[in-house]
């Protein structure tokens, strides 16, 4: 084991993951994430703490990740490259290991420019790759970035992001594979509703051999609107979104978007679970924790496997 | 060239206000050539002040003069005595320029009438883009000479990131190319693809401290 991690230990053992998420609150309001928690305790074998998610300022993801391990949930914990240089993460990364947190997501993370503070400076000291990597050579080769020993290794199953459905298109089954040779044990994937490219980029990963070497973990967010779904679809770089799934929630009948929302996410969940190296689901359901017990029955992912 | 643009009026009147004498200082290098403070622009601004401070009752002379460069001494001879008889300097010059010439002038005030921008080329006439960060370490030969420090909004090595819009563009703006979506076009049109598929580490930032050069020919004649 790297880490004896939940998370680790049901992929291992060849579960079938599901992994949520939890935004932690614009200020110190830990009966927020308290209440988020309660929604996700028992159904899922890791919850995603974003950090500073759209470059809005939030309370610290690791700190917020503590608070959910009080929680009895597992967390995995996600840093951005914005915001801190190697001094930082490295630090805070022997900081979250100690504290017991297991897993970790190693992202770029959203401009600036899209937060409340744009006008900061963005630091991409290294780049969510180095970072995979910089996290790799701590645990296992015990070293920091600069050769010198570490006293005490992390131990951290490392996560990465991967976005089948960003241009270059070629290109991202490439960028997928220097994530894992830089030491990414886990992917989780962008929100999902392209299912035939979303088929096509697996295929590449899985005649690659890349499935072979990471666990993938495919990413839906159930659409609550039409609104939504118009606004993901045209304002979101990086997500694409069929005009029939726009419609199927668009022209829902009255208070029923929503339900045929959910709907599609479920329909969605049972078709990612036939397609061939996708380890599990990572279900992105933004400032809607408390439908995901409903989802995660309907979609026959409780209960969660004894590991 | 180093590109830099002209301050708000505001900004320049507010800072010289002040001041009895004050002379106003071109150069003929980049900042002259990105029309933004070379002897055109300083005549320009100075009858821009005049008017602005006859209006406000402010009784200030503003005079001008411009040299070929503001960062090399050589073209200090004349400038260097004129600088005397005034209360403060304005410069038109990048911000290097700026510093050179407060440097020669410690006793008096010298205030910058530019804010530097970039390090940029020609896009077209009067239109100047940003390509360069002189990071220290160019990597400009493994990728396709484009530079993903200064045109990747997250200066990402690996890149690209996961927010390529439609058609190649950068998720910070739709008028911006992805400098990765770009890199990886050049690269496979040269069949040099295998220049990124390799993980690029960690790199030594250089440009964090104060940088100088003194070329090789030149080592012995600068030993102390």
């Amino acid at each position: 084991m790297k880490s004896g991690s939940r998370l680790e230990r049901v992929l291992e053992a060849g579960h079938f993951a599901f992994t949520g998420e939890l935004g932690p609150p614009q200020g110190a309001n830990v009966e927020a994430i308290r209440k988020k928690a309660s929604h996700l305790k028992g159904i899922t074998d890791a919850v995603n703490i974003t950090d500073n998610q759209t470059a809005v300022v939030r309370m610290a993801s690791w700190a917020a990740a503590l608070v959910a391990i009080q929680e009895g949930l597992e967390p995995n914990y996600q840093m951005v490259c914005r915001d801190r240089n190697r001094i930082a993460m490295q630090s805070d990364i022997l900081g979250a290991s100690a504290h017991g947190i297991r897993n970790m997501l190693c992202l770029s993370g959203d401009h600036q420019q899209f937060g409340n503070h744009p006008s900061t400076k963005g630091v991409f000291d290294i780049d969510s790759i180095q970072l995979i990597h910089m996290v790799k050579g701590m645990r296992d080769d015990k070293k920091f970035l600069n050769g010198d020993e570490i006293d005490g290794s992390p131990q951290i199953f490392i996560g990465a992001a991967a976005n089948p459905f960003a241009e270059p298109f070629e290109w991202r089954v490439h960028r997928l594979a220097k994530k894992i040779s830089a030491g990414a044990d886990f992917i989780q994937t962008q929100c999902i509703y392209d299912m035939k490219l979303f088929r096509e980029w697996m295929k590449q990963a899985n005649d690659m051999g890349l499935t072979e070497k990471v666990h993938i973990l495919a990413g839906v967010t159930p659409l609550k609107s039409g609104g939504m779904a118009r606004y993901m679809a045209t304002n979101v770089s990086g997500i694409i979104i069929p005009q029939e799934i726009i419609d199927r929630v668009a022209n829902a009948p009255k208070g029923k978007a929503a339900e045929e929302g959910i709907k599609i996410c479920v329909e969605q969940i049972e078709e990612l679970k036939e397609i061939k190296g996708v380890h599990g689901i990572h279900l992105m359901a933004i400032e809607w924790e408390h439908r995901v017990p409903e989802i995660a029955e309907r979609a026959k992912l409780i209960p969660r496997p004894q590991v | 060239m180093i590109v830099a643009e002209r301050k708000p009026i505001d900004e320049i009147k507010e800072m010289v206000k002040s001041f009895k004498r004050v002379l106003n200082v071109g150069c003929g290098g980049c900042t002259s050539i990105c029309h933004s403070g070379g002897q055109k622009e300083v005549d320009l601004l100075n009858e821009e002040l005049n008017k602005a401070f006859e209006l406000d009752h402010i009784p200030l002379q503003i005079d001008s003069f411009t040299i070929e460069r503001q960062c090399n001494a050589d073209f200090y001879l004349l400038l260097d005595e004129k600088m005397q008889s005034y209360d403060a300097v304005l410069s038109m010059a990048c911000g290097a320029g700026v510093q050179f010439l407060s440097d020669r002038i410690p006793e008096k005030p010298v205030f910058p009438a530019l804010n530097t921008i970039f390090v940029g080329v020609d896009r077209d006439l009067g239109w100047f883009e940003e390509n360069c960060r002189s990071c220290g370490e160019c990597v400009l030969g493994k990728t396709g000479g484009i530079c993903p420090v200064t045109r990747c909004a997250k200066s990402l090595f690996n890149g690209p990131c996961g927010g390529t819009a439609h058609e190649g563009k950068c998720e910070v703006s739709k008028d911006t190319p992805c400098a990765w979506y770009e890199i990886h076009k050049r690269l496979k049109q040269q069949n040099r693809l295998e220049n990124i598929l390799l993980i690029t580490p960690a790199r030594e930032w250089r440009n964090q401290t104060r940088g100088t050069l003194v070329q090789e020919a030149y080592k012995e004649r600068y030993a102390k």
